[in-house]
């Protein structure tokens, strides 16, 4: 799976596959419909109904046995361990989670050890991504040096360089005038800063939603001002400055409010949720359990319910795994103590799924959040169905049930939210450039 | 000799000179024909004039300068003034002197002209209240240098033989620049155009309403100027505040060969100085053949003689 795929995936198939007997979703068109699809090198070359039975002579031809085929996921935020933690992750087994998963382009989190915050480091990104990674990987950079908040990285020529955004990690950058010069710098360069909303001084020591399940637990709590404060001031700066802003990941209706209202007013502003926050809520914490413990914390069920109803109305633009690998060790402590993260790569399809049948939400609804309007925010090519677009595909049965045994993840690190959880679809091939990158059932881990 | 002194009383009816806000196209165009004139004196054997003999001419700057200070000192020498070069760092104003009584004490000492420059914007017109004398402002602050926007007119005039028309494009750190302001005032006053080029975080807010184009890609804000006028990146600037390093704002806003071709071909190349040869400009280019950064040093001297020129017809005689 290591070096065979890489070289597989950089390779373009020759000879054009047709891949029919599919139920087609384009969410950028909103078609649902069955058809196929001819790929020939690495791109989509037709696509529509009259594939549906057969297709031209001289092509091979896969039955996709009236699974949906769709646009490959486009995940907007990995944290990898590479470089620095490789022992919690690499390019290489998160490519792998997300190939598994569904996910065809990762964008990886610049918080790593070093920090991504120069040209050079983007480069290594890029060339080790080259060299070890199954499906694509874009790489996100510093928004200031070492993450800390107080100057501002050299935007343009890490944009140059192949860096997709510009993200202050899983921090919030406090000094206002330093977010302020970052987004009136970022215009110059047409670069997206992306920023974790969370107010350092509120959320200090904070290990979960405060409420009153946190004041039960004995727990300190950070509350849904914390992360709203942050917003409030981005969206009061974007204003002024006029640069794209794209708040990573929301989790309670308040702030749902504040993106409503800057979009209202045609300001620059987007933003995500994680599947966690879709999926999860403060009482799934239980008895301590720490690998429940992420930021921001989950909230309560009605902030749930509002972030479902937000991916539903559209209001919410994209969901994000928010993959964040951790030690057993680090988890296996006192909650307070216990590292922040979950894994989310492999079950991010099916855990969206849930919104599929739970609330029955319209798939091409839930996978736009997934596929077009990630590509539009960070100016991919990918994500879409159409003539000319890459061939970054999947094939899922969206029923099949399935139990998540963390023990048959990918992901070189365990901490799954979803361990032994019932989900519902599955992923049955991946494709990234017309090249198969996974295919269930994958005997390499069972 | 009389005729000449009544000249410049017509036409220059102003005490001090603390900015180019209110400088008419008239006054400006006296003031550079007769640094014109200076600027020949200056080149013959014996420079030496008589205009200011008897007079006092204190150079006080409380920022450190070179050759502002020492271009006044020369034009003041050059036309027979007694020089008082305060320094600063010496000075009571180090002991804990406000500005005011700076003003008071030297004002009683009975100077003619005080040439200022301060840190702080609308120091020297605060400073120009209290005293008797003529006071030129010599830099306050981010606010005006009027005596440099002269002295580029006076360069760019000489090399292109107008100002009228040309387009002339001020790059760098304009929103804290002293020079900018006074030559976005200087030239539109006498017909140029001017754009304006930095990142967004070094551009005045609603660049329009001073008369300017402005510009956040070099490359489209040079194509097919006259005059390139590059400003100074100052150090504390660079480090990841407004601009995130020396080296990236080289890449996009350095004058470099690239760049530069984008403007006229016989575009004039200039700087006030001091410059950083690989931040703001490359240093061939500031060695460049149509590099007036020396000129601009020359006609520096010459019209600041001739503002004191000016200003000396306002003295009680």
């Amino acid at each position: 799976m290591t070096k065979s795929a890489a070289t597989a995936t950089a390779k373009q198939t020759a000879k054009p596959t047709a891949y029919i007997n599919a139920r087609l979703i384009d969410p950028e068109t909103e078609r649902d419909e069955p058809g196929g699809v001819v790929v020939r090198e690495g791109l989509i070359e037709d696509i529509g109904k009259h594939l549906r039975r057969n297709a031209p002579d001289g092509m091979e031809i896969i039955d996709c046995g009236g699974h949906i085929l769709c646009p490959g996921l486009i995940d907007a935020q990995v944290f990898t361990g590479e470089p620095g933690s490789e022992h919690r992750e690499t390019l290489m087994t998160a490519s792998q989670a997300a190939a598994a998963g569904g996910v065809t382009s990762i964008i990886v989190m610049p918080d790593t050890d070093p920090v991504i915050d120069q040209v050079s480091l983007v480069d290594f990104i890029q060339r080790r991504a080259r060299d070890n990674a199954v499906v694509r990987v874009h790489t996100m950079a510093a928004t200031t040096r070492g993450l800390k908040g107080e100057e501002m990285t050299e935007i343009g020529l890490l944009k140059r360089a192949g860096a997709i955004a510009f993200s202050n990690g899983k921090s919030s950058i406090a000094n206002t005038r330093v977010m302020r010069n970052v987004l009136n710098y970022a215009k110059d360069h047409n670069a997206v800063i992306v920023h974790h909303t969370e107010d350092p001084y509120l959320s200090q020591n904070a290990a979960m939603n405060s409420g009153e399940v946190a004041a039960r637990l004995g727990l300190t709590g950070v509350s849904r001002s914390a992360e709203t404060i942050v917003l409030e001031r981005d969206v009061r700066l974007v204003e002024m400055t006029g640069g794209r802003y794209h708040a990573a990941t929301i989790s309670c209706a308040e702030s749902l409010a504040v993106v409503q209202n800057a979009k209202t007013n045609k300001l620059p502003v987007t933003c995500g949720v994680s599947i966690n926050h879709l999926t999860l809520n403060e009482n799934d914490i239980g008895s301590y359990r720490t690998f429940f413990k992420i930021r921001p914390p989950l909230r309560s069920e009605d902030d749930r319910q509002a972030m479902v109803q937000a991916i539903a109305s559209g209001d919410i633009d994209i969901i994000v795994s928010s993959h964040d690998p951790q030690d057993t060790d680090d988890k296996r402590r006192p909650f307070s103590e216990a590292a922040d993260g979950a894994i989310g790569l492999e079950t991010l399809l099916s855990g969206v799924l849930r919104l599929h049948h739970t609330d029955g939400i319209a798939l091409t609804t839930i996978l736009k959040a997934l596929t077009i309007n990630p590509a539009r925010i960070f100016g991919l090519s990918t994500g879409r169905l159409s003539k000319g677009a890459p061939a970054d595909l999947i094939i899922f049965d969206p029923d099949e049930p399935w139990v998540v045994n963390k023990d048959f993840l990918r992901a070189r690190s365990k901490n799954t939210p979803f361990d032994e959880a019932k989900l519902q679809g599955r992923v049955k091939q991946t494709l990234v450039a017309g090249v198969s990158v996974y295919r269930y059932p994958d005997t390499a881990n069972t | 000799m009389p005729n000449a002194r009544k000249k410049p009383k017509n036409r220059f009816p102003h005490r001090h000179l603390l900015s180019c806000e209110n400088l008419t196209a008239d006054e400006l165009v006296a003031l550079l024909d007769l640094a014109d004139k200076a600027a020949e004196n200056n080149r013959k054997v014996d420079k030496k004039r008589d205009l200011l003999r008897g007079r006092t001419l204190i150079n006080l700057f409380f920022e450190a300068s070179t050759r502002t200070q020492a271009s006044f000192e020369l034009a003041a020498k050059r036309l027979g003034a007694d020089v008082l070069n305060m320094n600063v760092s010496t000075s009571s104003v180090q002991k804990g002197e406000t500005l005011i009584d700076t003003a008071v004490t030297l004002n009683a000492m009975r100077p003619d002209i005080i040439v200022v420059r301060h840190h702080a914007a609308g120091a020297v017109e605060l400073l120009s209240q209290k005293v008797d004398c003529s006071v030129i402002n010599a830099g306050d602050g981010s606010h005006q240098h009027p005596t440099q926007a002269l002295l580029d007119a006076l360069t760019i005039r000489r090399a292109k033989g107008r100002l009228e028309g040309l387009l002339v494009a001020i790059c760098g750190d304009v929103v804290h620049s002293r020079v900018a302001r006074s030559n976005i005032e200087l030239l539109n006053a006498l017909g140029a155009r001017v754009r304006i080029i930095a990142p967004s975080t070094l551009l005045p807010p609603t660049p329009e309403r001073f008369g300017v184009e402005a510009f956040t890609d070099m490359w489209s804000g040079l194509d097919g100027v006259d005059v390139i006028m590059m400003l100074r990146l100052q150090r504390e600037r660079m480090q990841g505040a407004y601009v995130p390093s020396s080296r990236e704002y080289f890449h996009f806003f350095g004058l470099d060969h690239d760049k530069l071709s984008k403007a006229k071909p016989d575009a004039l190349i200039m700087h006030p100085g001091p410059m950083n040869r690989g931040v703001e400009i490359a240093s061939t280019i500031a060695d460049h053949s149509r590099s007036v950064i020396r000129e601009q040093v020359e006609m520096g001297v010459a019209v600041r003689m001739a503002v004191l020129e000016a200003l000396s017809t306002h003295l009680p005689s």
